[in-house]
Formats: structure tokens, C-alpha cells, sequence
């Protein structure tokens, strides 16, 4: 008995050592040409960047920009301590006025202090979304009205061949002047940057998604059709059990084509609408023109790089657990 | 006995560039509460045709379809149909999919109870019980074509059409799902049309076989009447004289009366062999050696 657990614990033991060998094999198989590519790249650039001078000095290679990056964390730790002093001194205040007058209102007056990277990050996420899902909210239906309806179809596909190619900032002249006269309010909710930024998004990522769903509704096949026919499914019912269904494939290739034209657009509209985001920040840097701001705007495009990356992978994800054929999700 | 459905004097043309194209003429047929009729003839002739006219997905240019008195003019449960490729919905699964369509059959006739016994007896029937909620990815074609089977016999239809419903599968599947197709005939005697290629399927389960001559202008040939006893046996009635008889009918029928000249199949079919024949004589000479 003893033995045959001795033996079958050795045995065990090999086979784990097997695995984790073979995962280890696998994983240099993977990642070396990834590393030796990432390499060659880092190379190639800081040998770009030492030949070339620029009027704000010497083009920023690798070890510029890592520092940057260090730089820019720093300073958005700093700026929150800031902010938390300054609220602090304020409760501080307001108690002493209390003690003084005890039926003064004491009020919280918000740090005005500069955006920070993170905050900037976090603008362009609250935006790029709002664009897209206003998009999804637009594009969806009326890729299904127009995958349904073949004459519908033929009525707008001629507008949206021609809207497609239009770049964000041609649209955005036109969306800051229709907004400001459209929203007028004293206290605004939203900030009108904010949606310049946000319905340019909208108006460049609905495209993708609305061809895309109009096929998707269009293919589905004539034998599906005629299950419908002979079961005499309500419009309604019709579009829920098999239109839908059928098209969501080619419904998820639309999003996640629109989601990467959105978040390229957006850098763009923030650029020029001023919407505090990355975009902004890149735009701002530019202008600053100090030494250190070519270095902080590769850290922008490398910011900028990878969150687009992300927001991809967070759609494919998405749309593997919503898809009925996981044969469809593709990398 | 009345006549429960009624193909009326059918003219079928469908439109093309160069003219209207005459798939059916004057196809006339009478059918009785609870018949099994096959309609056989070679591809291209109309079968499909006839049987989307009397689906609702095709209307006839003239004449048309009658059943139990009152005209069709559109799809609907009370004709299903099996099509030739089960035409599950792949999202679905087995049960979700006879579900759709008794829920659309008997929504206010059959409380939710009712209904899932219902849905789960049709797929008893077709020995598909075991496999409520797998989807149509995770199962054979003979048992896909089974589930497209017990959802239309769900929809309790007075007519159940059939397009070549076991075309898909092997000789082995096929065979299996004939009987039970037999069996559940016996059980619920429902009046069917079914449109095959295969002789001795037609043979095998029909009461009439509907023999169509070849296309354009495709009309009813023959009709043979079988009257051999059921329940049938395959086995049995191999070495059945009668039934041999019908076959060798419905054979000179498809292949003396309406035989059909390719010309392009049988240069192939020519070539084929000859290549064959030399590679045979290849092997034969190197085991002589």
C-alpha cells in the first residue's frame, strides 16, 4: 500500500514536472520573439533619437521616457496631496468660523488645481464610452431597420459610403457651433467640450457598427426565414429569437471595429475641443514646448497605445460570453 | 373518403431575365385525411416546388392549394414542414427549439405545464429525450434532423410536408430514422407528403408514390398506389414480391419512362473509370512481382 502511493505520488510528481516544463517550453516559444522584436524596436528608436535635433532639443528615446513616466506619477501624487491639504485647511477654517459664528454654512468650495495623467485618463475613458455607447445606442437599431428593410437599406447606404470616411475633425467645426447654439443652459450639467468631444466620437464609430449589423441581419439564412414563415412569428418575436441571434457575430465585429475608430477619434476632437483628456494633454505639451514635453507626449502615445489595446481585449472578452457560436470569436 | 387536401390545378413560372421559366404545369392531386404520399422524380423537376406551394412559401401562378376546404395563401403551423437541412435554430437549444414553436402553436390553449410535457413528449418520440438542452452544434445530423422532426409534429399540423428529410444522412441513420418515422405515423396517423430520391424509402413508406416527369413544365407522371400491410418491415418486405414489383415500377419509371440525359456527368463518369482500371493494373503488377 505504502509503496504503491510512494510510487504514485513519484509518478504524479514527474507528470506535474512534465507540465510546468512543457508550459515553460511553450511560453519561450511565445514570448521570445515578442521580447526580441520589443528589443530591436528599443534599439532602432534610441539610435533614432540621439540623430535627431529638434528646436526643444534632442528627439526623447527609451530611457527619457521611462523617466518621464516616473516624472508624471510623481507629479500626480504630489498635485493629490495638494488637493487633500487644501481640504483639509478648509474643514480647519470652517470649524474656527463655526466656533466663532455658530450659524455660518460652512461650504466646501472644489480644488481647482491642475489635471493630473490619470485624471486626463480618465476623461477620455468617461468620454470614448459615452461616444461609443451612444453609437451602439443609434447604430444597432438602425443597422437592424436597415438589414430588414432592403429598400431602407438602398435609401441610406449611398449616406453612409460617404459619411464613412469623413475624418473627426471635419465634423467638429460643425458639432462645437451646433452644440453651442443647441445647449443653452446657465448651469450646464454637462461641459460642453465634453460633448463636442463625445458626439464627434459618436457621429465617427456609428458607421462600423451600423454596416456591419445590416449584414449580419441581412445573411441570415433563407432557410431560417422560412422556419419563421411557417411558425408565423410575430415581427418582434421574429427579430428576438432569429434576426438577432443570428446577426450578433457580425454585430460584435461592428462594435469592436467601432470602439478602435472611437478612441483614435477621440485623441483628435479632444485635441481641438479642448476636453480634458489625453488629447488635450498631448495638445498642451505641444504648445508648452518645454524640453521635457516631446518625452511626456510618448508617454501619451504609449498610454494612448495601450488603452486602445485594452478597451479591444474588454470587447472580445465581452463578446465571448455573449456568443452563441464561441467558434466566431476570433483574436 | 373526403378529400383533406387539395393541389389544385397548379401552374408554377417563375420570372427570369429572359422570360417567364415554367417549373410546374398542371399538377393536380387529391389527398385523404391521414396518407402518406411520396413525390419522387429526378432533381430539377419541381418536387421542392410543389411542396413550398403547398408550405405558402411559393404562390402558384395559377390554380392552387386547398386544405379542408379553405384556400392557402400563406405559411403556417398547421402545414410544417422538415427541411432538407433540420434548419435548427443554432442558438437554441433541442428543447428551446421545439419550445419556440409550441409556444407560438398553443400560447392560450396550453398553460406552462402543459406545454413543457407536450414539448418533451414530441421529443420522446423521436428518442430525443436525452438531449433537451444541448444545442445543434453538440449533436449528430441524424439527430438534428430528429429534433426538425418533433418540432413539426409539436405543431400538431394537419399536413406534415417533408423535403427530402433523411437526404442528408448515411444509409444507416437514414434506415433507423425511417422507422421511426413509421412508428410514429402509426401513432399519430397525421397525413404527410415527402419528397425523396430514394426508391426504396419511397416504397417502404408510402401509401402513394407521386412520380413527377422532368422539368421545365414538370407535371405528375404516374401514381403508383402501395398496398402492402403495415406495420412494414424492411427485412420482410426485401424479399417481398409485391413490393419488389413497386420498386422495379418506380425504377422504370425514373430511369426507362423519364430518363434523364446528362451529358456532362457521363464524360466523367467515363473518364474514371479508365484511369481506375490502369492504376489497378499497376498494383496488380507489382504484387506479381
Amino acid at each position: 500500500m505504502a509503496i504503491t502511493t510512494i510510487f504514485n505520488r513519484s509518478t504524479s510528481d514527474q507528470k506535474l514536472l512534465d507540465r510546468v516544463n512543457q508550459w515553460l517550453a511553450n511560453t519561450v516559444k511565445m514570448l521570445l520573439p515578442a521580447v526580441l522584436g520589443m528589443l530591436t524596436f528599443l534599439i532602432l528608436w534610441s539610435l533614432a533619437a540621439q540623430n535627431i535635433d529638434t528646436s526643444l532639443g534632442k528627439f526623447p528615446g527609451p530611457s527619457v521616457v521611462t523617466a518621464q513616466f516616473g516624472a508624471l506619477y510623481t507629479e500626480h501624487v504630489e498635485e493629490r496631496e495638494k488637493a487633500q491639504l487644501f481640504y483639509q485647511r478648509q474643514v480647519q477654517r470652517n470649524e474656527l468660523r463655526l466656533v466663532k459664528d455658530p450659524n455660518y454654512q460652512s461650504k466646501i468650495r472644489l480644488y481647482t488645481g491642475k489635471k493630473t495623467i490619470l485624471d486626463q485618463v480618465a476623461t477620455s475613458l468617461i468620454t470614448v464610452l459615452s461616444g461609443f455607447f451612444a453609437a451602439v445606442i443609434i447604430a444597432i437599431p438602425l443597422g437592424l431597420l436597415l438589414g430588414l428593410n432592403r429598400n431602407l437599406n438602398r435609401a441610406i447606404n449611398p449616406l453612409m459610403q460617404i459619411f464613412k470616411p469623413v475624418s473627426p475633425l471635419a465634423w467638429l467645426p460643425l458639432v462645437t457651433m451646433v452644440v453651442s447654439a443647441v445647449y443653452v443652459s446657465k448651469d450646464p450639467m454637462l461641459d460642453k467640450a465634453f460633448l463636442n468631444s463625445m458626439i464627434t466620437v459618436t457621429l465617427c464609430s456609428l458607421w462600423p457598427m451600423v454596416i456591419n449589423t445590416s449584414m449580419g441581419v441581412a445573411s441570415v439564412e433563407s432557410d431560417l426565414m422560412n422556419v419563421s414563415k411557417v411558425l408565423r412569428l410575430s415581427m418582434l418575436t421574429h427579430i428576438r429569437k432569429i434576426v438577432v441571434p443570428a446577426a450578433i457575430p457580425l454585430i460584435f465585429t461592428g462594435m469592436r471595429l467601432s470602439l478602435g475608430v472611437a478612441w483614435m477619434v477621440l485623441i483628435a476632437a479632444e485635441m481641438l475641443a479642448q476636453n480634458p483628456g489625453l488629447g488635450k494633454f498631448v495638445w498642451d505639451e505641444f504648445q508648452n514646448g518645454s524640453s521635457a514635453s516631446l518625452a511626456r507626449i510618448m508617454c501619451a502615445v504609449f498610454i494612448i497605445g495601450f488603452i486602445g489595446y485594452l478597451l479591444d481585449q474588454a470587447m472580445l472578452l465581452v463578446q465571448r460570453l455573449v456568443a452563441w457560436d464561441k467558434s466566431s470569436v476570433n483574436q | 373518403m373526403k378529400t383533406h387536401l387539395d393541389i389544385s390545378h397548379i401552374d408554377m413560372v417563375f420570372p427570369t431575365a429572359t422570360g417567364g421559366f415554367t417549373a410546374l404545369k398542371e399538377v393536380d392531386l387529391k389527398i385523404k385525411k391521414g396518407e402518406f404520399v411520396s413525390l419522387i422524380g429526378h432533381s430539377g423537376c419541381g418536387k421542392s416546388t410543389v411542396l413550398n406551394v403547398v408550405a405558402g412559401l411559393h404562390q402558384a401562378t395559377r390554380g392552387g392549394v386547398i386544405l379542408n376546404g379553405e384556400e392557402v395563401s400563406e405559411p403556417g403551423p398547421e402545414r410544417a414542414v422538415v427541411f432538407q437541412n433540420h434548419s435548427l435554430l443554432p442558438w437554441l437549444t433541442v428543447y428551446q427549439n421545439v419550445e419556440l414553436a409550441v409556444k407560438q402553436v398553443f400560447s392560450g390553449r396550453k398553460n406552462a405545464q402543459q406545454m413543457k410535457q407536450w414539448i418533451e413528449y414530441n421529443l420522446s418520440l423521436v428518442h430525443m429525450d436525452h438531449a433537451l438542452y444541448k444545442r445543434p452544434a453538440e449533436i449528430s445530423g441524424g439527430m438534428k434532423q430528429r429534433v426538425g422532426i418533433a418540432r413539426a409534429l409539436a405543431m400538431e399540423p394537419e399536413v406534415l410536408l417533408m423535403d427530402e428529410p433523411f437526404g442528408a444522412l448515411d444509409a444507416l441513420t437514414r434506415a433507423h430514422m425511417q422507422d421511426s418515422l413509421m412508428e410514429i405515423q402509426a401513432q399519430l396517423n397525421n397525413t404527410v407528403i415527402m419528397i425523396t430520391h430514394d426508391v426504396d424509402e419511397a416504397v417502404l413508406l408510402s401509401d402513394r408514390i407521386v412520380m413527377m416527369t422532368n422539368g421545365p413544365a414538370a407535371t405528375i407522371g404516374e401514381i403508383l398506389n402501395i398496398d402492402l400491410p403495415r406495420p412494414r418491415d424492411r427485412l420482410v418486405l426485401a424479399e417481398d414480391p409485391q413490393y419488389n414489383h413497386y420498386r422495379s415500377q418506380v425504377l422504370r419509371f425514373l430511369y426507362e419512362k423519364q430518363r434523364k440525359v446528362e451529358p456532362i456527368s457521363s464524360v466523367k463518369v467515363n473518364k474514371r473509370p479508365l484511369h481506375n482500371v490502369a492504376n489497378a493494373d499497376k498494383t496488380r503488377q507489382k504484387q506479381a512481382k
